[in-house]
């Protein structure tokens, strides 16, 4: 492809400027869940290690995952999920080549974040 | 590659402040990116005010005004004023638009100006395009046909025809492209919404006879992948345009000719 690299030009500014809207926060935000919810696995799977590790390491393990540092941790990993899961239902519904109209994408979009936090909710009341 | 901050020659710092028109009771407030290459500085801000009751509604309006009374430095591409030649194409108000069709009413107080995002700079609000042209030149943006060719034309059913509505109307403004943060991040090699809503244009046309080529072509982690269906290009297409709907289809494309 063509040269566009002229030695001392400028770039020009890109997030510093973009105004951020409905369509682009809830895309990266699927990311973003995506990656917190690896995290999160991973200090499940950690605290597994610890129970087949031996009963004083689990007593350390239990004691950072059932911590209210933990709580708030697996309390966002239950967001994280039910959204990731709504954008996922999106992202399938964009490959039937549906769903591409602004105003149908926006709908989504607020029905992906509405949907998330009262799943949430529920399931947080329900366990 | 992702890189979320400038490059430290790219950092635009507070530029000059021009004096306000005299006697004017209704002005309004613009800044507007500057850099040039002779100065050997970092891009900076400029502020001008405008005097409303004496510009026209657009944005373009003020540029011009801008250009032709106080500050006759300030560069930017502009042609037909009318929005169907894609040259004053830039960042207005955080989202990319063409000034000529931009209405002033359209933004809430001060008016800030940038050039297209993630781009070269060559002057003020002038970005280099040549590898956004590159690319478009890469998706072959003409008729390709095999069959020998017919005593007039190659004829086309109403029908069929409508199927390019929609994409045809593209002006190549590069607000699309340049408002996705894929193609900021991935545009060396992913190809972006103009680029890939022309080649569903020619992919879908009936008389194109290449379409298995153009799909092979396009067939490649980078070059149609890297949309993730931001939406951002749809969003901002000045023509009203929705090229995540173009991607949209392609990728549906390549799926089916595999069952």
């Amino acid at each position: 492809m063509a040269d566009v690299n002229r030695g001392h030009r400028p770039l020009s500014p890109h997030l510093q400027v973009y105004r951020p809207q409905i369509n682009s926060v809830t895309s990266i935000f699927t990311r973003i869940t995506g990656n917190a919810l690896l995290v999160a696995s991973l200090l499940i799977v950690w605290w597994f290690l610890a129970a087949a590790t031996g009963p004083e390491y689990f007593a350390v393990a239990d004691g950072v995952v059932t911590s209210w540092f933990g709580d708030l941790v697996m309390f966002g990993s239950l967001w994280a999920m039910w959204y990731h899961l709504l954008a996922g239902l999106r992202h399938l519904y964009w490959d039937s080549g549906r769903g591409f109209d602004l105003a149908t994408s926006d709908k989504l979009a607020y029905g992906v974040i509405g949907g998330s936090l009262v799943l949430t909710l529920v399931s947080a009341i329900i366990v | 590659m992702v890189q979320f901050t400038l490059p430290k020659n790219s950092k635009i710092v507070t530029g000059k402040t021009w004096p306000k028109p005299e006697g004017a009771t209704n002005v309004r407030k613009f800044s507007i990116y500057r850099w040039n290459e002779e100065d050997g500085k970092n891009p900076q801000l400029d502020t001008y005010f405008v005097d409303m009751d004496k510009c026209g509604p657009m944005i373009l309006d003020a540029l011009i005004k801008i250009k032709n009374e106080i500050d006759p430095t300030l560069t930017f591409r502009r042609s037909c004023r009318e929005g169907i030649c894609g040259s004053c194409a830039m960042n207005i108000d955080g989202i990319n638009t063409l000034a000529c069709i931009y209405g002033m009413d359209e933004i809430k107080g001060d008016v800030k100006i940038y050039p297209l995002p993630h781009m070269p700079v060559v002057r003020d609000l002038i970005p280099d395009l040549t590898h956004f042209y590159a690319q478009h030149a890469s998706i072959m943006p003409w008729l390709e046909t095999k069959t020998n060719r017919p005593a007039k034309e190659w004829k086309q059913s109403i029908e069929d025809r409508k199927k390019l509505d929609g994409l045809y109307e593209c002006v190549m403004c590069a607000s699309c492209s340049t408002s996705c943060p894929s193609y900021w991040w991935n545009g060396d090699r992913y190809l972006g919404p103009a680029a890939l809503l022309h080649a569903y244009r020619w992919i879908i046309d009936s008389r194109d006879e290449a379409t298995g080529e153009r799909l092979d072509e396009l067939e490649d982690p980078f070059k149609l992948y890297r949309c993730h269906t931001i939406m951002n290009c749809a969003k901002t297409c000045p023509k009203g345009l929705n090229p995540a709907e173009a991607i949209g289809a392609i990728k549906q494309m390549m799926v089916e000719r595999t069952m």
